[in-house]
This record gives structure tokens, C-alpha cells and sequence, in this order.
């Protein structure tokens, strides 16, 4: 029930809301601070750590975001959000900015009145069983439960991957993640299915996190990434080069720990990005230093990707699609010019 | 008329008029409201235009796409969105019919028991109201689901009862019945049954109330109504056959299974409102006076026609109106189905359906509209039952 009753809140909020949130630039300089929506928490992506400060690279995004508008990176505040309420809440104004692990669709994009400034996270969806079931493929999953969440790309794609193989599929839909993964360890599911870095990440709250493989099929493309109300252009400007500032700074090799010394540099392209030369900052309607502040407070792409999903994390995921475009990926930034 | 009683030249102005303005604010309190109506309607629909949010009922023709694990109808993924609406009305009527039943009887027995005099049960019915009655609802859900899903084993060790009913943490596996050409007599006999031992039970009050003599009317009923389709399925040579389920890779294929989620959710409603019932059920009881059971007693009747014929009916008078609230929070409470994946109508329509299509404001209307004619008409039938059950004044 409580859940029917915040969707009915937010749709009541749409219901009697007087249309002043066009200009959400506007509002956050004059709240002085940026509303971001999250996950409930997904380790890597947004989730609290032992001190209660929201980590992760969805995060790293609103404290970019934050940085770039109102010079401080501190200047967020975070609501949990379900797969559910994600996007009633944005809609309704409850969040300037959802940075939740989200997959970029047409129709989120266009019915949901929605609009996506760009992909942080390029992820496929993948499969985890138990060692001991013995399966090596997917496309051996004929008549498994799987478990999964609701309101998400995921409980779509597994539905026509079950249908394009010929294989009998019950699916076991929870509202939560936590839920999700509780009833795949209680053994409720065969297979529990998300995005493979969603995979990763919630291995870790498995009682038993070796007893379980991912198998190799990968069933969709699901790149994730920031979402803002659709019609609000100058705000979509405003997150969509934060994001490509983030990725061109790792490209020029710009990092929080040398950006000091990189203002000094010859190259024009570094000089521009940190609003040594140009108007870029104007032009977005941010102050010039906008860049120098994302990457001073909160760091390139590469060092955000690093911190919270790489390697050296227990996420332990590989740069892959995710590398620059000169190294392979499909990161790309737009010219920052 | 009264106006003929007023002097013309005593006519205090209209608006002077107790009734004119009785009327002018009424209509003047309607139109406000009307107004309000019109003013939420048009805002909503400007706003989810300015922001380019799809709206209309046209989605419900929609293909919808995705699977569903327990459907009481034919549904597959070609389905529709209303078809995914339909399925999840009737999981929730479901879930709600049966909660309300084993409420009931739970109910019952629990109060009767807190009134014994036996100190242990009355003892152990007061801690079972005590307990269950405090402690969130969404709470024992996921007590009752968990606890069961760790207890049971995996399909490939099941629990086998009678070599045909497998039980693991799937849920509870058995044989489908399959009709066979002369079924449909087996059911009309059955029917039949039913009509002809209403008509039994009818003339055997109408000879008690004529000639006092008493018919065991439930047990010859109880016989016509298994017996006449046991008889129509031995003539037809038991046109029935099943469909014995069998491990195959993961799972079951063949027969039929009752899931966990909706078992856990039964068994923490029924438990849950059953605290709440038994209490009604004994203020009910302790609600009619003890004269009543000594006269009943003076009279002859033994205990158990006292209970269920002096008793019982007088206590319903009072038992009736709390225990029809009771069964609209079951059915109400029945929406926390999603929390545990049971598809209910909020989880897979109010849930999945509202994720892909993006129409919260029709879609949380048709929700609140369903579960509001569903309490209304448990609130009409009980009330209907209460004025049935009313003690006619002679």
C-alpha cells in the first residue's frame, strides 16, 4: 500500500503542480543545492558507505553536476528511489536529476516525457546461476524461474529472450532489488538476471558469493545514464557536458591531481576545457571554471570508473565498452569547443 | 403550503428565506466542488502535455510482453495490457476470498477459545492475538515467505507425498485435472446437487416449524451433494484424467502448482486479521447476556444447540458490522502482494505495466477505482447479510 500511495502522491503532486519547473537551472541556483535521484543502493553504481556519504559512480555524476552549477560538489541531496518510483518522481519535480543505473529506451525517452543526456555506464544484461546447477549456457534455462525486478528493461528482455529461444520462463517479480537478491539465495529462483554490473555488484550480498558463476550470454544492450525532465533544454545542456567534460578531461589526461598544474598547459584544448580560453562556461550558463571544478572536486571518468567499479574494486569490472574510444571503447566525448 | 400562513405584508425579503439559502449554499458548496474537479482534471491534463507524457486509455490494447507467474485465465506474453489487468483483478480477488475464508474460521475459533474455560487455551489464544495483532503486517509477510522458502528443499530433492505431489521451494506441485468427453455431466449433477439440497434444507425447516420433529438436514445434503456427482461419474465411467507432474531439467512440467507467494500471503492475512476477528467475535459473544444461556438451558437445549441457536444469532448483531471493516483491510492489505511477487494487481498492473508504459495518473486511477468498487461490494453484501441477520422486532 505504501507504495501505491507515494505513485499516488507523486501523481497527485502532477495533478495540482503549477508548471513552474521549466526552468530547473533557476531552481537549483536558488535552492542551492541539486536533488539526485538513486538506487536504494547498488555498490558501485550509488550506495551509502560506513559513514552514510553516498558513493559510486551514478553519484560522482550529481556531485559533477553539483560542481559545475554551483561550484561545490558537496552541494547534493540524495533520494533513494525503486526501479518503481524512479521516474514518477521525476516527472513530478520531486528530483532535478535521476542518476540511477537507468536504460536509455525510446519510450522512456519519449512517453515518459523524459530525456537522457548521455550514457555513463555501457552494461548488457547477463545471467547468475549456482555453480552446482551445471549449466554452462543460457539457452539451457528451458522452465527456470528467474528472479527479478520490477518496472525494469530486464523483466522485458528476459521475456523475449525465453520467447526467441522456444524456452518456458517463470518469472518471479519483486519490488525491491534487496528482495530480488534475498529470494534468489533462499533458493526461490534458478537464475537471477540484471545487468551484469548490477551482477557484480550484488554478488557481494550473496551469503555464499562463490558458490554462484555468471554464465557468458550477454541478452541486451542496456547503456545507463543520467535522465532530466523532458522540455527543459538548458538544464539537458548542463548535464550532458558534464558528463562529456568528465570524459574529456581523461581523454587530455586532465586529473583531479594535476588539473592545478594543467591550467598552465599549451595544449588549447586542455586550455579550453578548464576555461582558460573561450566562453564554453557562459555558453552553458555555468561559471567559466565549471570544468576545473568537476574534475578538481570529483575527478575524470577514468578516476570515478576506477574508484567505484574497476578492478581494484570488489565489483572487479573491466573498462571493456566503457574505455575511452581511442582505446577501444565507446566512450566518447562531443568537441568541448 | 406555509406561505399561505404568512401575511403578504409580513414577507421578509428572499434572501431572509431559511430555505432559499438552505438551497443557495448547497448549490453554491456543489459548484465549488465541481469546479475544484474540473480545475485538478484540466491542470493534470495540461501539465502531462507540456511535459510530453503520453496519456488515454489506448495502451490498454497494447501487446504487453511480459510473462507472469500465476494467471487463473489464459494469458501469454502476446496478451494485452488490459488482458495483464484482468489477471492481476482475479489473483487479487483470489488471494482475498481465500484470506477472508481461513480469517473467518481462524477468527471463530480463536475467539471462542480466548472464552473457554480451559486457563492454557484462553491463555494461549490471548498470546496469539496479542502477538500477531502487534507486529506490522509486512512484516509477518516476510516472516511467513522466507521462513518457508529456507525450509523447503530445491525442486531436485522435493518432498514427495503420494508419489504424485511434489513440495519444494517452487510450491506445492500436483496432478491437473483433465475433463474428458462426458465431464460436463459430472458438473451438472453437481450443480443439481447443490439446488436440490437447498430445497431439502427448505422443507425440512418448514416441517420442524410445522410438526417440530428435527431432519438431519446438513448430513443428508452433505450426501446429495457428493454422492449425485460420484454416482454421474461412475456412469460416465470417471471422465477424468490428470496430468502427473515430472521432473524435467530444472522443474516441473505437467500438472499444476500453487506458488509460495501465494501461500505466505494467505497464511499472514488470514493470521494476521484472524487476531483482529477473534476479538470481534468474542465482544460479540460476551455481548449477550448470561440470562440468555441459562434460559436456553431451562428450556432444555443442550450446549451446543444453545451456542449455535440462541447464542450465535445475537451475537452476530453485534459481531457483523467490525467484521466487515476486517474484510475490506484484508482485501486492501492484499496489495502488499508485491513485496513478495505474488502478481496481484498492484504488482503486475499498478507495477510492471505502469514502468512500461508511463501512464501513472490512468493507471493509479483504474487501480484505486478497482479496490474501491471490490470494497464496495464486500461492504454491500455484508450489510445486506447485517439487515439479514438484524433481529426482526415482533
Amino acid at each position: 500500500m505504501k507504495v501505491l500511495t507515494s505513485v499516488f502522491l507523486a501523481g497527485a503532486a502532477i495533478a495540482v503542480s503549477t508548471g513552474a519547473s521549466a526552468g530547473t537551472m533557476e531552481d537549483v541556483a536558488g535552492k542551492g543545492f541539486i536533488q539526485c535521484g538513486v538506487s536504494q543502493g547498488l555498490p558501485g553504481f550509488s550506495n551509502p558507505d560506513e559513514s552514510g556519504n553516498w558513493t559510486g559512480i551514478d553519484v560522482d555524476l550529481c556531485r559533477a553536476v553539483a560542481a559545475a552549477v554551483l561550484g561545490d560538489a558537496s552541494k547534493v541531496k540524495f533520494s533513494p528511489l525503486s526501479a518503481k518510483e524512479r521516474f514518477t518522481a521525476l516527472q513530478s519535480g520531486e528530483i532535478d536529476i535521476l542518476s540511477r543505473n537507468t536504460t536509455w529506451t525510446l519510450v522512456r525517452d519519449t512517453a515518459l516525457g523524459l530525456n537522457f543526456a548521455g550514457v555513463n555506464y555501457y552494461d548488457g544484461q547477463g545471467f547468475m546461476v549456482r555453480s552446482d546447477l551445471g549449466i554452462k549456457s543460457a539457452l539451457e534455462l528451458d522452465g527456470a524461474s528467474a528472479c527479478v525486478n520490477i518496472g525494469t528493461t530486464t523483466e522485458l528482455n528476459l521475456s523475449d529472450y525465453f520467447r526467441t529461444n522456444n524456452m518456458k520462463l517463470n518469472p518471479v517479480v519483486f519490488e525491491k532489488a534487496d528482495e530480488v537478491v534475498a529470494a534468489y539465495d533462499a533458493g526461490r529462483c534458478d537464475v537471477y538476471t540484471t545487468d551484469q554490473s548490477g551482477l557484480a555488484a550484488q554478488r557481494q550480498k550473496l551469503k555464499d558469493p562463490g558458490a554462484h558463476m555468471l554464465l557468458p550470454e550477454i541478452i541486451s544492450k542496456e547503456p545507463l545514464g543520467p535522465v532530466v525532465r523532458h522540455g527543459d533544454d538548458k538544464w539537458l545542456d548542463v548535464v550532458k557536458w558534464t558528463l562529456y567534460a568528465m570524459i574529456e578531461a581523461e581523454e587530455l589526461g586532465v586529473t583531479s591531481a594535476n588539473v592545478d598544474k594543467m591550467k598552465g598547459s599549451d595544449n588549447p584544448g586542455i586550455r579550453r576545457l578548464l576555461g582558460v580560453e573561450g566562453d564554453g562556461g557562459k555558453n552553458l550558463g555555468v561559471s567559466g571554471d565549471w570544468a576545473y571544478n568537476i574534475v578538481k572536486q570529483v575527478g575524470n571518468y577514468g578516476e570515478s570508473f576506477d574508484r567505484y567499479v574497476g578492478p581494484k574494486t570488489p565489483l572487479a569490472l573491466e573498462r571493456g565498452l566503457n574505455a575511452l574510444w581511442s582505446d577501444g571503447g565507446l566512450q566518447y566525448a562531443m568537441p568541448v569547443r | 403550503m406555509a406561505v399561505d400562513q404568512v401575511a403578504p405584508a409580513a414577507r421578509p425579503p428572499f434572501f431572509y428565506d431559511p430555505r432559499v439559502r438552505a438551497i443557495f449554499f448547497q448549490v453554491l458548496v456543489l459548484a465549488l466542488v465541481i469546479l475544484g474537479g474540473a480545475y485538478l482534471v484540466n491542470n493534470t491534463l495540461a501539465n502531462l502535455a507540456r511535459q510530453g507524457i503520453a496519456s488515454g486509455f489506448g495502451f490498454l490494447d497494447t501487446t504487453a510482453g511480459f510473462g507472469i507467474s500465476m494467471s487463473l485465465v489464459e494469458y501469454s506474453e502476446e496478451s494485452t495490457y488490459g488482458r495483464v489487468f484482468l489477471v492481476g483483478f482475479l489473483n487479487t480477488i483470489l488471494v482475498s476470498v481465500v484470506g477472508v475464508f481461513f480469517a473467518t474460521v481462524l477468527g471463530f475459533l480463536i475467539g471462542v477459545a480466548r472464552l473457554s474455560r480451559n486457563w492454557v487455551v484462553s491463555k494461549m489464544a490471548n498470546a496469539y492475538i496479542e502477538t500477531l495483532r502487534n507486529i506490522p503486517l509486512l512484516l509477518q509477510l516476510f516472516f511467513w515467505y522466507f521462513a518457508v522458502l529456507r525450509t523447503l528443499p530445491s525442486p531436485r530433492n522435493s518432498v514427495e507425498l503420494f508419489g504424485s505431489f511434489f513440495l519444494n521451494n517452487r510450491g506445492l506441485t500436483s496432478p491437473s485435472p483433465i475433463p474428458e468427453a462426458g465431464f460436463s455431466t459430472v458438473v451438472i449433477s453437481f450443480a443439481v446437487a447443490i439446488v436440490a439440497a437447498f430445497f431439502v434444507a427448505r422443507w425440512a425447516r418448514k416441517r420442524q416449524e410445522a410438526t417440530g420433529q428435527q431432519f438431519p438436514r446438513f448430513w443428508a445434503g452433505l450426501g446429495i451433494i457428493i454422492g449425485l456427482p460420484l454416482l454421474a461419474a461412475i456412469v460416465t465411467g470417471f471422465p477424468l484424467s490428470w496430468s502427473v507432474p515430472e521432473l524435467r531439467g530444472f522443474n516441473f512440467v505437467n500438472g499444476m502448482v500453487l506458488i509460495p507467494e501465494f501461500v505466505a500471503l494467505v497464511v499472514a492475512l488470514s493470521t494476521y486479521t484472524a487476531a483482529f476477528i477473534a476479538e470481534i467475535v468474542r465482544a460479540g459473544i460476551t455481548s449477550v447476556s448470561h440470562g440468555q444461556t441459562e434460559a436456553a438451558f431451562a428450556l432444555g437445549l443442550r450446549r451446543s444447540p444453545t451456542l449455535r441457536l440462541v447464542i450465535i444469532p445475537q451475537a452476530l448483531r453485534v459481531i457483523i458490522p467490525p467484521l466487515t471493516s476486517q474484510y475490506l483491510n484484508l482485501t486492501k492489505n492484499s496489495s502488499l502482494a508485491a513485496a513478495i511477487a505474488y502478481p496481484d494487481i498492484v504488482l503486475v498492473f499498478a507495477g510492471t505495466v505502469l514502468m512500461q508504459t508511463g501512464q501513472a495518473v490512468e493507471i493509479i486511477s483504474i487501480t484505486m477505482a478497482t479496490y474501491l468498487a471490490l470494497s464496495l461490494l464486500i461492504s454491500g453484501f455484508m450489510n445486506w447479510y447485517n439487515q439479514k441477520m438484524a433481529l426482526v422486532e415482533r
